[in-house]
């Protein structure tokens, strides 16, 4: 197929999802005849026609609250939240039906549904259309909250979310949706809930998800070429589950971790893998574990987000804190 | 005719309740609906005497700690039992927390209604078994399931409609707005049972909606509104039967307001003399849906001393029989709490291992 980018691995995904399985039903805001405001579903409702792929009315508790009857039925919708923070009004039908209803009926009840949220910042968007709202959903048991970061990952974490037993909050780096790869789709990549090393390094390990892992890769390659640093980077993929066997075997090696992304560091998840990692690797840590990540604040305006967001700057300022020998 | 074609008129409830038998027990007459046939009347009969004392059966277990809590619908069997009688072989019912009388009308074993309320897990049925979901707390949220859950069957070409109760107090939460509209413009097969017992805990009508009825609130949303008469058992069966076959029938959604009364307080754990006048209740009494129909089969011939007493010996088993399966102590397995978060349950091992470690010693201690 050659040159792909993340949109067109999705929307491939969701394509040959619908193909495949006449269960699979795609509907949210303005993902008919527009194809969704980033394209993701472009062509869909032509090929599949409007009972596969819909509009829904404009409210995001109804498209998840419907979504949960639909997967109760024995469909497998996969709905769409036009930004992060559009999400929110859904907060409820997500956290207390989607993530409950397996435990609340003993497992009789099985909800196989995807709700697919464009989320980050990194894009200019105004007010509202940049969160990085993850650790919401990952605080939710009964949640597979996971993350893409490449195009082959995209396309074959969503066919893999799609064919899930459980709901799954499918985040989407909404930055990266235009990033291209080559790739011969169908990809198969690792499995949904494992961890992969993007970069083997011995010196420190970089641990990121969605639109941070290709922060994290120019992070590692300057401290290559600045600082003579081999740096590991740990794309994690899967945020609940967390792949903690994948994390700890870098950090055990390299002995130095910082945790990046674009989220609030106070609360955020990266507080969830330090914890990990103290408690699994303490003795093999040469410094404690970092975290890099917004500010926090609330999401800023366009033209101040540059200052926000983590970059190659503040990744290697943490990595040059870590107590190294020659500083000691 | 879908709803869209209707006249915008036709979407308005109609100036009074339907109402097919009066305070009295006579038969009233109202333009386009019949008394259900004798057989159906029978059964509204006797399943709103076995609801009203598995009520009260329920509501004696919390005194006895058998029950963590009861939510009592005393005064509005005629709404839970008509309308769940109305419902098809193939239908669904989405029901409340308050609404274990039309889950037991529905065929829900009893014992695993009050699981809930038992504290024993969150739901005590196979809701595919039942066609039913799981008893909802957060108000009107299952109505946007039941939404979703009938399109779902429209669109297998299966003739299913859903019936769902919200109370009044719902009808002003954002989520029963959303299922309304998404109901109506995807011409979903739902039916929106709206039990008006005017109290949302201590809350009144009248500081929860300026609506004329909230069967009004359907025209809002290009569906047929339909308000009947709460306490009449037969008014409730004949308008829901009629808006569940319409939804059936491919012709869309509606909204049926009954109004009733919440005899007893919000739950038994509440004070209504805080909130609310006796008088008011007093006056409610007058008008039991079960005495109305009572009187109603005994001047038709359908009901007499032997058979009246026959459904209350029925009532009096079922009665025994909550009380025998409920007055012991419920066997949980702590390690289950693990087991239904996840497809698989491997994911939380380690604290089930945890967990598991424990329970020897406390074990022990007692």
């Amino acid at each position: 197929m050659g040159q792909v980018t993340m949109a067109q691995a999705l929307n491939t995904a969701l394509r040959d999802s619908l193909r495949a399985d006449p269960n699979v039903l795609v509907f949210g805001e303005d993902v008919g005849a527009l194809g969704g405001v980033f394209r993701i579903t472009e062509g869909l409702a032509a090929e599949f026609g409007e009972q596969r792929c819909f509009d829904s009315p404009l409210a995001e508790a109804g498209i998840v609250g419907t979504a949960v009857g639909m997967a109760m039925y024995g469909f497998r919708p996969v709905v769409e939240m036009q930004f992060d923070a559009f999400a929110y009004p859904a907060f409820e039908q997500i956290t207390s039906h989607a993530a409950k209803l397996r435990n609340r009926t003993r497992g009789a009840v099985e909800l196989p549904m995807v709700i697919r949220i464009p989320y980050g910042g990194g894009i200019g968007g105004v007010e509202h259309h940049s969160d990085s709202s993850e650790a919401y959903y990952t605080h939710t048991p009964g949640l597979t909250v996971v993350s893409p970061a490449t195009p082959a990952d995209a396309y074959s974490m969503l066919q893999e979310a799609i064919t899930a037993a459980d709901p799954v909050v499918f985040l989407e780096p909404k930055r990266r949706y235009w990033t291209k790869a080559e790739v011969e789709l169908p990809a198969a990549t690792e499995p949904m809930h494992r961890a992969v090393i993007r970069r083997a390094g011995t010196d420190v390990t970089l641990l990121a998800y969605g639109p941070m892992v290709a922060t994290a890769m120019e992070a590692a390659e300057a401290a290559r070429t600045e600082e003579g640093r081999d740096v590991e980077v740990v794309d994690l993929r899967s945020l609940s589950p967390l792949d903690e066997d994948t994390v700890c075997a870098s950090v055990r090696k390299t002995g130095r971790a910082v945790i990046v992304h674009e989220a609030p560091v106070f609360g955020g998840y990266g507080a969830e893998v330090a914890a990990t990692i103290n408690r699994r690797c303490f003795h093999y840590l040469e410094a404690p574990v970092a975290r890099v990540g917004g500010f926090d604040i609330p999401y800023p305006s366009p033209k101040l987000e540059e200052h926000h967001l983590p970059h190659t700057g503040r990744i290697l300022d943490a990595i040059a804190e870590l107590q190294w020998e020659e500083d000691r | 005719m879908t709803a869209t074609e209707l006249n915008p008129q036709q979407l308005l409830p109609g100036e009074a309740p339907v109402r097919l038998v009066d305070e009295s027990g006579t038969p009233v007459q109202a333009e386009g609906f019949e008394l259900p046939a004798s057989g159906v009347l029978r059964e509204l009969h006797r399943s709103m005497v076995l609801g009203r004392r598995f009520d009260r059966q329920a509501t004696a277990l919390t005194k006895q700690g058998r029950l963590a809590v009861y939510p009592s619908s005393a005064g509005q069997e005629a709404c839970q039992v008509g309308a769940v009688q109305a419902l098809g072989a193939g239908d669904w019912l989405f029901p409340t927390y308050r609404d274990s009388v039309a889950l037991v009308t529905h065929g829900v074993p009893p014992v695993e209604v009050l699981e809930l309320l038992r504290g024993g897990w969150h739901c005590g049925y196979d809701p595919y078994r039942y066609r039913a979901g799981p008893q909802c707390t957060p108000l009107a949220t299952n109505a946007l399931h039941a939404v979703g859950l009938a399109h779902a069957a429209r669109l297998r070409g299966e003739d299913a409609a859903a019936l769902v109760f919200v109370g009044d107090g719902a009808t002003s939460e954002g989520d029963a707005h959303e299922a309304f509209n998404f109901a109506a413009v995807w011409g979903a097969p739902v039916v929106f049972f709206v039990q008006n017992n005017q109290w949302a805990i201590s809350v009144p009508l009248d500081k929860q909606s300026k609506a004329p009825t909230l069967a009004h609130k359907a025209i809002g949303y290009g569906m047929p509104g339909h308000h009947v008469d709460g306490n009449d058992a037969a008014a409730v069966y004949a308008v829901t039967a009629r808006a569940l076959s319409e939804a059936r029938a491919g012709n869309g959604p509606s909204l049926v307001e009954g109004l009733t009364y919440r005899m007893d307080a919000h739950t038994n754990a509440d004070d209504a003399t805080r909130y609310r006048l006796g008088d008011e209740v007093d006056l409610w009494r007058e008008r039991d849906p079960l005495d109305r129909l009572a009187a109603l089969l005994r001047e038709s011939g359908l009901l007499d001393d032997a058979s009246a007493h026959a459904v209350d010996e029925e009532a009096e088993g079922l009665a025994a029989d909550v009380r025998a399966q409920l007055g012991t102590d419920v066997h949980l397995n702590p390690d289950e709490l693990f087991a239904h978060v996840h497809a698989e349950p491997t994911r939380l091992r380690e604290q089930a291992d945890l967990l598991a470690e424990e329970l020897p010693a406390e074990q022990e201690e007692i």
